[in-house]
């Protein structure tokens, strides 16, 4: 009895030990989000940090959200071509293409792109500073790391991430295109008019608004990552998995959230 | 002499772990301070608490008699711009040249012309023996290179404490030699106070008026270098001879 007692007991202790951490990160988490961001209006920016950082997430994530944007477009298209004419609905093609890659693919994908290839790589960098302690110089010399380091990595990943999503909407508009005029035979200028009556500015400027948040998300869920890191070079490895793991699972969660709150603002 | 950083009854642990119990120590202005310790005797935790880093559990630590952990952040930032410290890797910033670390606390705390941001590098530079490499990169460097733009750095900005975070660490016998005459000629020159992390008595005795033996979170011997040789205690005993396995042994809980 006292067996069954204790193992129950110490189920238990796990569960809450893992609630508690999870707790921990969630706060901690957004405890660094509210001191960038008031960092970010009160102190001055390290300004050569941020372009660098700018020019670094620019140039790691173009290709990449340009290949996913083209054969994202390229497929919705197909799968569409196959679905919709069935029903001889074929030249509503562009309709739903437009509407799926503005105001959900393009942001989505854009930023799990941007998780995986800069938040991957910001969770190592800041990781690594930790473990050589230049984190804790920074400290030492009477500076602030969130200042230095966190403020322009997050206002980079959030400029950076609107704009490379209205690469990947463009890009993947064209795939889709391109599929769309070969597989339902329409008119290129058919196609671009449907994207263009139905595709409304509301839409277009929600996506980029999500993919803003989804930068900020990105950026300090690396850092915090980064920061916390212990353990040497070993350590920075699973910084880095658990920045990208994290920030994918909350691109999830606050794509639904927005999504809902937007639809609730934009009909009142 | 007058106090500049005190400790008084510091307790500090990790995780249930006790690192520091009950220290007392006063460092006396322009002195030169070794701390000897095996490694994980919480050396670097003592050198992160004057820092204002690391907050104690219990008790005090005091720099020219103010507590460290009730100063505001712009008091705090006032007190680390008058430290200066070397890190055991150096902790150079990868992406920056040797001469912007070595600008980088000047820039953190006062606004320098181009041209005396320049004269200082080179100056500070000529200093540890190494003008000239003001453009290269922290990656281009030796171990022992690295280690002395890390003093460069730390003495960028006329500190009035250098704190060593095991300087010799990792270093051939010959560059030990040049850190040491170094620090000891950064102390002469510049007049300041020093706190030296080490495990190797040997630099220790080359550098220092004073030293302080930790063990067990507490130190377990403090005097001067002749006291030290003297001293019938076993464990310093120990560390005199670099019977380290012995030292391993007894700091065991």
């Amino acid at each position: 009895m006292t067996e069954r007692v204790s193992s129950v007991r110490s189920v238990i202790e796990k569960r809450g030990a893992t609630f508690l951490d999870f707790l921990t990160l969630v706060g901690g988490i957004a405890s660094l989000g509210g001191q960038s961001l008031i960092m970010l209006f009160r102190k001055r920016l390290a300004g050569r940090e941020f372009i660098d950082q700018f020019v670094a997430i620019g140039n790691r994530s173009f290709s990449i959200v340009s290949v996913i944007a083209i054969f994202t477009g390229m497929v919705i298209a197909l799968q569409l071509a196959v679905g919709l004419g069935r029903f001889g609905l074929k030249l509503y093609i562009g309709q739903i293409v437009g509407l799926s890659i503005f105001r959900e693919l393009g942001p989505v994908l854009t930023s799990l792109m941007i998780a995986a290839r800069v938040g991957s790589g910001i969770a190592a960098e800041v990781g690594s500073m930790v473990v050589t302690e230049q984190v804790l110089a920074i400290e030492a010399m009477g500076a602030s790391p969130i200042q230095k380091l966190v403020v322009p990595r997050m206002l980079a990943t959030m400029i950076a991430a609107p704009l490379l999503t209205v690469i990947a909407n463009v890009i993947g508009t064209i795939g889709g295109g391109i599929v769309t005029c070969a597989e339902a035979g329409v008119t290129v200028g058919y196609y671009i008019d449907q994207v263009r009556t139905t595709v409304l500015i509301e839409d277009f400027f929600t996506g980029l608004a999500k993919s803003a948040v989804f930068g900020f998300l990105i950026a300090i869920i690396a850092c915090y990552h980064g920061l916390a890191t212990t353990g040497g070079t070993e350590g920075v490895g699973k910084a880095t998995t658990r920045a990208v793991v994290h920030a994918s699972i909350m691109i999830f969660i606050f794509d639904f959230v927005l999504t809902k709150l937007f639809f609730v603002l934009l009909e009142t | 002499m007058n106090t500049i950083i005190e400790f008084r009854d510091v307790s500090k642990s990790f995780g249930g772990r006790p690192i520091l119990t009950d220290v007392d120590i006063a460092v006396e202005r322009g002195e030169t301070l070794a701390i000897i310790g095996g490694s994980g005797t919480g050396k670097s935790v003592f050198l992160k608490h004057i820092l204002g880093v690391l907050a104690p559990d219990q008790g005090h630590v005091l720099f020219e008699g103010r507590d460290v952990a009730m100063m505001t952040e712009a008091e705090l930032i006032a007190m680390r711009r008058r430290i200066g410290m070397l890190f055991q890797g150096a902790a150079l910033f990868d992406s920056l040249t040797v001469a912007e670390n070595i600008r980088y606390p000047l820039l953190e705390h006062a606004h320098e012309t181009e041209e005396k941001l320049q004269r200082i590098v080179a100056e500070k530079l000529r200093l540890v023996g190494l003008l000239g490499i003001e453009e290269m990169m922290p990656n281009d460097l030796s171990g022992g290179m690295k280690k002395r733009v890390g003093l460069a750095r730390a003495i960028a900005i006329n500190p009035d404490v250098i704190l060593y975070d095991e300087p010799t660490a990792g270093l051939d016998p010959a560059n030990t030699k040049r850190i040491c005459r170094l620090i000891v000629e950064l102390q002469e020159k510049l007049k300041v106070t020093s706190i030296v992390v080490t495990h190797d008595m040997e630099s220790a005795f080359a550098i220092t008026d004073r030293i302080a033996l930790l063990s067990g979170g507490k130190f377990a011997f403090v005097g001067t270098a002749s006291e030290a040789r003297a001293s019938i205690n076993p464990l310093v005993q120990h560390f005199i001879e670099g019977d380290t396995e012995s030292v391993m042994k007894r700091e065991e809980p």
